[in-house]
């Protein structure tokens, strides 16, 4: 399932609503990312801005290649957009399987991909001003060896 | 032809989106680009360099030469960074 959203989500209520329908499930595989404030940074906030639709149309496709890589029971992507601050979660990536290689494998490849090919883009805001993250190498490399 | 832009070339360029009529002499994403720089300065400050612009039609990324025509949807944006 995907969900592109504003609100905060329950990483607890949203792995049961899962698991309680599926009693198959032997593993469950989670990646929770969360707003970064690094100890000498003075970052007050950060607004991700997403292309809509398109956002979900991707998301729903590495979805179902991760469902044809691995032999899973379930998928879970939660991506929030708007202003978000230091701490708050961005996203997560929750993989079901009987067993742990599956979605622990899928899990990485799902985080790897959201890096670098969904359509977000974040704008880091500080009293010094606001600037557009930009790419990372280590990313890139992340997702190239899938 | 609706174009959509997002993150620091919306900012560059001033609009979040518009709809131009296609002409004859654009063919291509890279003809849309040099079409949209000759505008005026703000257009041509953000396609520069164009090694950090990334585009999709209809939703989909895709590389600068692919043909595009009026009912296509075109949206340009640097590198995505989700996650």
């Amino acid at each position: 399932m995907i969900k592109v959203q504003k609100n905060d989500f329950d990483v607890n209520l949203e792995i049961k609503n899962i698991t309680s329908l599926n009693k198959n499930i032997g593993g469950t595989s989670l990646f929770i990312g969360n707003v970064r404030k690094d100890n000498n940074s003075n970052l007050k906030s950060m607004t991700l801005e997403h292309y809509p639709i398109m956002t979900e149309k991707q998301l729903e496709k590495i979805n179902n290649e991760a469902k044809n890589r691995w032999n899973l029971i379930d998928s879970l992507i939660i991506h929030r957009y708007g202003k978000l601050y230091p701490g708050d979660q961005i996203v997560l990536v929750a993989t079901f399987s009987k067993h742990r290689t599956d979605a622990l494998n899928a899990c990485e490849f799902l985080i790897d991909w959201l890096k670098t090919k969904a359509p977000f883009w974040k704008l880091e805001e500080s009293n010094a001003g606001s600037n557009w993250v930009k790419e990372k190498r280590s990313d890139l490399d992340a997702v190239n060896k899938w | 032809m609706q174009i959509k832009y997002f993150s620091w070339v919306k900012d560059q360029i001033g609009l979040e989106s518009e709809n131009i009529t296609i002409t004859e002499k654009i063919n291509s994403v890279n003809d849309l680009i040099n079409h949209l720089k000759n505008k005026n300065e703000q257009y041509e400050k953000a396609f520069e360099d164009i090694s950090v612009i990334r585009c999709a039609v209809n939703m989909e990324v895709t590389n600068l030469d692919k043909k595009i025509s009026d009912n296509d949807e075109i949206a340009f944006f640097p590198p995505m960074t989700g996650g």
